[in-house]
């Protein structure tokens, strides 16, 4: 079907491109995507990252934002291996983009085999930062402050269980920053995916969890489950009355990135074109509401300021890996 | 309960809406067509279909949606039945006696039976979801990972304790299933494995469709192939006609049958609520079980009509109760239900405990829809029967290249990456020689699905319990259908011990 629209459309740019010539003879035309885009998604169906890649593509399918849908493909293979070593071999593709998280830096940096440098993928926008709070079960009565979880998880020692989205993942390095500041024995327990790691709390099946807060909102708004501490610079806004761990006196301020980001070697003129229409989008009511529902934070990033953000973060999360001894 | 009723009048104010009504209709219609399409499935369906639903309200999308997996649900078997290629891991358990029926030219009547199991197993399923959804949704959460592991271990004792014709035949190939199935990603240690030959295509594992379709879709079709070329068999065709007078004789049959649907309806609703088990442990179980409680076990596998109905009242049911976990818990209970989640996030709805106070028009308006689309798939199903047996009636020549195109469309459609195409092939090479060796190719299959979802709930409670395996007999869920897992799993075995008793004292006296 929108091959026909499609088709439409390059005569109504090949139109267009004539009047504006005829018109303004110095604006040239500008690039915008022949083909169906390839928007692949660093995880599998179903989870938060591919809620959100879902989100975007119908808020620039409802608005007409693209002349071209967006297809999402979802490669969850290896942490993300599988997708970053699709999305590297599409050097100078122009209709191929990736939606990333924070896997983006520690998986090419446990797995240096894969080749992949990120330095050479093209920056687009960086959408969101997603949060982490402490949660655990609102059934411990006994547990309202971080002081108190302290108590209760260093008298239980190994048999404290945290849950969290797989061995070497976001969860995983706040758990052992947890363990490091407060000098606990907390064990990790990985599970598929945050919806089930919050379920595992809420069913009592695990003692504390560092879910994200779009993980835990249905519980949390029930009642099941409460938040003690943010691993944020400031307070959150939904959550005005959780302290953060800043505040408590420990440097544990963490985030995770949601982020487009575009083939090695895209063209100057296709990056700028999935910048603005992505800026558009970070615009969008739709997607301002999403952040302030799910309690997402950051501003939106382009261009060269998200390389250097990029840069940044990975030399952050190499130093924070190799604390946790899974890289030399 | 009288609330309850309210409540869900007014949903059906909501469903009787023309607009809504004619997404129920379409979503039905489109869901049996996805569903029958081996390797497209409900998950795909409802992915690739999720962004158009912001055309419609919230309500009446996600009452298009839910039509669209009921159909697929009744879909799936039909695939199943006439091709023997199981469009979905839930329809797998309906090859088992669909594909013997439809071979002995009673496709007709498998077909009926599958569709009027599915409209009782959902019937069932949805009455039992309006009125007991909020305990159950307890119990759906305190299921932790023990509990998980236990119930996988059930479906694969009424599996194994099924006792195919060599055990050890079984064994080799359930081995083999848990092997591909650890291919690809560990989520507990966080590292990929088993990536043979470093191939990248292995890092997201063996999809459960390629090795599905790879070993009935190609290795089903090498099989009439040469059957072909030895003299002129029909396998892949049916002499099945449907005329009122068969379909009258074909419900009159399935009176006999209420046993192994009822219980499949119950069976299958109660697993689909628990997270992440979904509807094909649900349905592979109810297979066991209806074997188990038939008074001619020995038929099943030859075209036993209980075979068809309890697994297919099963998954519909399992179906419906996916949903429940959705709903309340915000985690879902089978794949299909993940993308209706991502649907859910566009909506702008959070799913969880207050979903049901604060949209109570989108949840009754969704229970509701299920009645509705529950009537409409059965009458639409029906409806088609008679096209489908035409299909079948295609001579082989012209119907084995559409079905082999169909195959590689379906193996390629999930991942969208050549390698599981190839891999796929392979399969059905293997497959093929397998089966000329006379080993059961169903248990691989089986223990790809289940595999999964069994191995990370093992090792999860193995690090909680540090190791100890009474973290499977000491708690109040897991105990109990761990027992009843051994039991089964024995139970062939004691079975054959008190045969041999039997027959031997006679000779001691």
């Amino acid at each position: 079907m929108y091959k026909s629209k499609h088709t439409l459309k390059k005569m109504a740019c090949a139109l267009g491109v004539s009047t504006i010539l005829a018109a303004m003879p110095i604006v040239g035309h500008a690039w915008e995507p022949q083909k169906p885009v390839e928007f692949v998604v660093m995880a599998g169906k179903g989870g938060g990252a591919d809620k959100a890649v879902r989100l975007l593509q119908s808020i620039i399918a409802s608005d007409n934002m693209a002349p071209v849908p967006f297809t999402p493909v979802n490669k969850p293979g290896g942490s993300g291996a599988e997708a970053l070593v699709h999305v590297n071999g599409k050097k100078g593709d122009n209709h191929t983009i990736m939606f990333t998280l924070n896997s983006f830096y520690t998986t090419p940096l446990r797995q240096p085999g894969l080749g992949i440098d990120i330095a050479t993928f093209t920056p687009i926008a960086r959408m969101a930062e997603d949060t982490f709070l402490l949660w655990v079960n609102s059934d411990r009565k006994d547990i309202n402050n971080v002081a108190d979880f302290v108590k209760a998880a260093k008298a239980k020692g190994s048999g404290w269980i945290m849950a969290g989205t797989g061995k070497n993942s976001e969860d995983n390095l706040l758990t052992d920053f947890l363990n490091t500041a407060y000098d606990l024995k907390m064990k990790y327990v990985p599970y598929k995916g945050g919806g089930k790691v919050a379920k595992e709390l809420a069913g009592n099946n695990a003692d504390s969890t560092v879910n994200n807060p779009s993980e835990q909102l249905g519980f949390y708004e029930a009642g099941t489950t409460k938040a003690l501490a943010a691993f944020t610079g400031q307070r959150l806004p939904m959550f005005p009355n959780t302290p953060t761990f800043k505040e408590l006196g420990s440097d544990m301020v963490y985030y995770m990135q949601r982020t487009v980001v575009g083939a090695p070697g895209m063209s100057k003129e296709a990056s700028a074109y999935y910048q603005e229409l992505f800026t558009r989008v970070y615009n969008s009511p739709k997607w301002q509401q999403y952040i302030s529902k799910k309690s997402l934070q950051g501003d939106l990033l382009a261009g060269d300021a998200l390389m250097a953000y990029w840069m940044k973060e990975r030399d952050i999360h190499e130093v924070m890996l190799k604390k946790m001894g899974a890289i030399k | 309960m009288l609330e309850t009723i309210q409540l869900l009048a007014q949903g059906f104010v909501v469903v009787f809406e023309p607009q809504n009504l004619l997404l129920i209709i379409a979503g039905c219609t489109l869901g049996l067509f996805i569903g029958a399409m081996p390797g497209l499935g409900s998950v795909n369906g409802v992915a690739i279909l999720l962004p158009l639903t912001f055309l419609v309200p919230p309500t009446g999308a996600i009452i298009f949606l839910a039509a669209i997996y009921y159909g697929a649900m009744y879909g799936g078997a039909i695939s199943s039945i006439m091709l023997g290629i199981p469009g979905a891991s839930t329809a797998v358990a309906t090859t088992f006696d669909g594909r013997p029926l439809a071979k002995q030219g009673m496709a007709d009547k498998a077909l009926i039976g599958a569709a009027v199991a599915s409209f009782v197993g959902g019937s069932i399923s949805v009455v039992l979801f309006t009125f007991f959804a909020p305990p159950l949704a307890h119990v759906a959460l305190v299921f932790g990972a023990p509990e998980e592991f236990a119930l996988m271990m059930l479906a694969f004792a009424t599996f194994v304790g099924l006792g195919g014709d060599d055990i050890f035949k079984t064994l080799f190939s359930i081995c083999i299933g848990l092997v591909l199935s650890a291919v690809g990603f560990d989520i507990i240690s966080g590292e990929p494995r088993l990536v043979l030959w470093d191939i990248t295509g292995f890092l997201h594992g063996i999809n459960f469709l390629v090795l599905a379709i790879g070993v009935y879709g190609i290795g089903e079709m090498l099989w009439t192939v040469e059957e072909h070329a030895l003299g002129g068999g029909k396998s892949m065709l049916s002499d099945a006609t449907v005329t009122v007078k068969r379909t009258i004789a074909a419900l009159r049959e399935l009176v006999k049958t209420w046993k192994a649907t009822v219980m499949g309806s119950f069976l299958g609703y109660f697993v689909g609520i628990l997270p992440a088990a979904g509807a094909t442990p649900g349905s592979l179980m109810a297979y066991g079980i209806a074997k188990q409680m038939s008074s001619e076990p020995d038929k099943f596998g030859d075209g036993a009509i209980e075979g068809v109905c309890a697994p297919e009242a099963a998954n519909n049911a399992a179906s419906t109760g996916s949903m429940l976990p959705m709903l309340t818990l915000g985690i879902p209970g089978s794949p299909t239900t993940a993308i209706l989640l991502g649907g859910m996030v566009i909506w702008g709805l959070e799913p969880g405990p207050r979903l049901f106070v604060d949209h109570s028009e989108f949840v009754w308006g969704l229970i509701a829809s299920l009645y509705a689309a529950n009537l409409f798939t059965l009458l639409i199903n029906i409806a088609f029967i008679p096209v489908f047996i035409k299909v079948l009636k295609t001579p082989f020549t012209i119907l084995a290249p559409i079905i082999f195109t169909l195959c590689l469309i379906g193996g390629y459609a999930p991942t969208q990456d050549m390698h599981d195409v190839w891999l796929m092939i392979v399969f059905g090479i293997v497959g093929y020689l397998m089966r000329k060796l006379d080993y059961p190719l169903a248990p691989a299959v089986l223990a790809i699905v289940l595999g999964p979802l069994a191995e990370p709930a093992m090792r999860q409670s193995l690090i909680i319990s540090e190791g100890s395996f009474m973290i499977f007999f000491n708690r109040a869920y897991a105990g109990p259908i761990m027992v009843a897992a051994l039991l089964l799993l024995f139970l062939p075995l004691f079975k054959m011990l008190y045969d041999r008793m039997r027959a031997t004292k006679p000779a001691a006296e």
